[in-house]
């Protein structure tokens, strides 16, 4: 989808923009940092190089707007506004992290903010969307929900239940699929027989668009023109994201599996440098400034991590808390 | 007081919470306009309107999905299954998402979600139609599960979980659902985690639930014309387990006889005899034994439907084989 004149962002948006994706960049590299440091466990799954995915629907979206995401979602949830602070914590498991430790870099939520919660589960955030827009259909509140998926999450069956649902009951929700080339391990033309997965959208009557994923401010027009339509009573949209992971699927695969120069194609494109020059060019931003605020924001990380390592784990003794509402 | 049907029960009960909370939603497949395949919610969509109650796609992966959803977001969903045999199909919602959902975001979500699916044999629906779930949904901490086995308790426990604020799912046994008896409508809701004890006696304890209730509690009958006095529990949920309650008995009784409407491998009676076996040996004077289904499958054919859900003629054997043994 081309970009028009009239869905440029202002400056003050271009800059929030730039300032959640160069945050998004910093925490993940510094998140890898962290697991080689042996400081978290388990797994992780880093969204460089998707940034102007998270950003730019975060910027279309409003306050009492719902969304869940991926188990790729540290740049959903600093996008959404989760501090940095909550995020390392819980990244270490520590109490005083997002979900107190209990949940993890697969499962970050912050009800303050929207976010309905990070999946592990492929796809299975879909519908959990589509109960908050159906929340905000009976009570008639004008809020939408969001769901992020990977091209992946196409193909399970949740996929077509929920699109056939939402679209029935008219939903106010909105379908955001980034498709970052590969489920896991494998390349999209070896698992979905079409190029597109906003072809799909067809089957279920609603809009399918095909957005630049690289470019934050195609993602923000293509997201606030489909909850426009969502908040008007239109029902569900899907989004297309067409983006690219940086790095492999979870901190243990460098990506073999990928084409020589591909990555670097893609880096060609990249959504912070995109931004960027195109502030340069409009007289928004010097390269001095730019260097200011990629500074700034690496303190911040940094102090957020040495804040969190001092962080207290939660109690043994808690094991059992949070698993019924009376605990 | 009123006469009523178990059937009737689940609608009354849901409309008194449709009518006291407007978050109360509902929804299921073929629930609103046709009114339930067991035609246990007639008028409720009429009386709800098409906003709070819906019927959707056969969809259950989503039903639940989006149930979930809209429980973290302010309404209190009634989602139902029509069969429990259906609960495999949306297992990764039930178990990973709607259980987990509040444990996982550190205690910022509540999930007061509803679950209804009507379960067990003797309706000769076939292998896939007839089973009873309880016991899969066991070993998910985050869950609660009742089993209403009379109308009264079906009115009491299911305004119970609509109220509660965990997940609860409640199973309606198909059998039971012509099932008359008095429930009041202005009662408060039931108490979830409450055993109750049907039949005093002294013999022994029979601990069952729905269903095997109903037939223990003939077994029962037909033991006191030979002067043998059983006590009759009816665990009405199982998560809680109401221990308190069974231990108490077995104190009393010394002898502990467990009737299941499942497969032996992995039943929820073995969870009672455990439980027996830790806190409450050395009241026993006899081996804790089951009656159920051994470990095969419900067929089609009423003479093999018949012989494989434990009756009151197999109860009642079991328990002179019990008291023969001491």
């Amino acid at each position: 989808m081309a970009l028009e004149a009239g869905d440029r962002l202002d400056k003050e948006s271009r800059m929030r923009a730039l300032l959640a994706m160069v945050k998004i960049r910093l925490a993940e590299e510094e998140i890898q940092n962290l697991f080689m440091a042996n400081l978290v466990r388990g797994t992780t799954h880093l969204a460089i190089g998707q940034e102007a995915c998270s950003a730019g629907v975060a910027l279309a979206l409003c306050e009492g707007d719902s969304v869940t995401c991926t188990y790729r979602g540290h740049g959903h949830a600093l996008a959404l506004g989760m501090s940095l602070r909550a995020l390392m914590a819980e990244m270490m498991g520590k109490e005083s992290g997002a979900c107190r430790g209990r949940g993890g870099s697969m499962h970050m939520t912050d009800k303050s903010i929207g976010l309905l919660g990070a999946n592990a589960i492929v796809g299975a955030q879909l519908p959990i969307a589509m109960g908050a827009a159906l929340t905000a259909q009976v009570k008639g509140t004008g809020a939408i929900a969001v769901t992020f998926f990977g091209d992946g999450a196409a193909n399970i069956g949740l996929f077509h239940e929920s699109l056939n649902m939402a679209s029935v009951w008219k939903l106010p929700v909105l379908f955001i699929c980034e498709n970052n080339l590969y489920g896991e391990y494998s390349p999209i033309r070896e698992t979905t027989p079409i190029d597109d997965i906003a072809d799909r959208a067809g089957a279920y009557a609603m809009p399918g668009v095909i957005v630049d994923g690289q470019d934050v401010e195609a993602v923000q027009a293509a997201t606030a023109a489909a909850a426009a339509r969502a908040r008007n009573g239109e029902g569900p949209a899907l989004l297309e994201l067409k983006t690219y992971r940086y790095g492999g699927h979870s901190r243990s695969d460098t990506g073999p599996y990928r084409k020589p120069g591909e990555l670097a194609h893609w880096q060609e494109r990249d959504p912070i440098d995109m931004l960027a020059a195109r502030m340069y060019s409009d007289g928004e931003l010097d390269q001095e400034e730019f260097l200011e605020i990629k500074d700034a924001l690496a303190q911040e990380v940094f102090a957020a991590v040495e804040w969190a390592k001092a962080e207290p784990f939660p109690p043994p003794q808690s094991l059992a808390d949070y698993v019924y509402a009376s605990d | 007081m009123r006469r009523m049907t178990y059937r009737q029960a689940v609608t009354e009960a849901i409309a008194a919470e449709m009518r006291r909370d407007d978050s109360v939603v509902f929804f299921g497949e073929d629930v609103a306009k046709p009114g339930g395949v067991f035609k246990v919610t007639p008028g409720i969509y009429e009386e709800f309107g098409p906003v709070r109650v819906r019927d959707t796609p056969i969809s259950e992966q989503a039903i639940i999905g989006t149930a979930l959803g809209a429980a973290i977001t302010g309404l209190r969903p009634i989602a139902e299954l029509m069969f429990a045999d259906f609960i495999p199909v949306a297992m990764d919602q039930i178990v990973n998402q709607v259980a987990k959902y509040r444990f996982m975001s550190g205690g910022q979500f509540t999930v007061p979600l509803t679950i209804r699916a009507s379960q067990g044999g003797g309706g000769g629906f076939g292998t896939q139609h007839s089973q009873c779930a309880e016991s899969w949904l066991m070993n998910f901490p985050g869950l609660k599960l009742a089993v209403p086995a009379t109308p009264a308790d079906m009115y009491g426990l299911l305004r119970a979980a609509i109220r509660d604020d965990d997940p609860v799912i409640v199973l309606e046994h198909k059998s039971l659902y012509n099932l008359v008896g008095d429930v009041d409508l202005e009662a408060a809701p039931g108490e979830l985690g409450k055993a109750e004890i049907v039949r005093p006696g002294q013999d022994l304890t029979l601990v069952a639930t729905q269903q095997m209730l109903h037939r223990a509690l003939e077994a029962a009958e037909s033991l006191a014309e030979d002067g043998i006095s059983p006590e009759v529990i009816d665990l009405r949920t199982l998560v809680p387990l109401d221990g308190e309650t069974i231990l108490r008995s077995v104190q009393g009784t010394s002898r502990l006889l467990i009737v299941e409407e499942a497969p032996r491998l992995g039943g929820w009676g073995a969870n009672v005899a455990a439980l027996v076996a830790d806190e409450g040996l050395f009241h026993l004077d006899a081996p804790i034994k089951r009656v159920n289904m051994e470990n095969a499958l419900i067929a089609y054919s009423p003479a093999l439907e018949d012989e494989i859900i434990p009756n009151a003629r197999k109860i009642e054997e079991a328990v002179r084989q019990l008291l023969s043994e001491t």
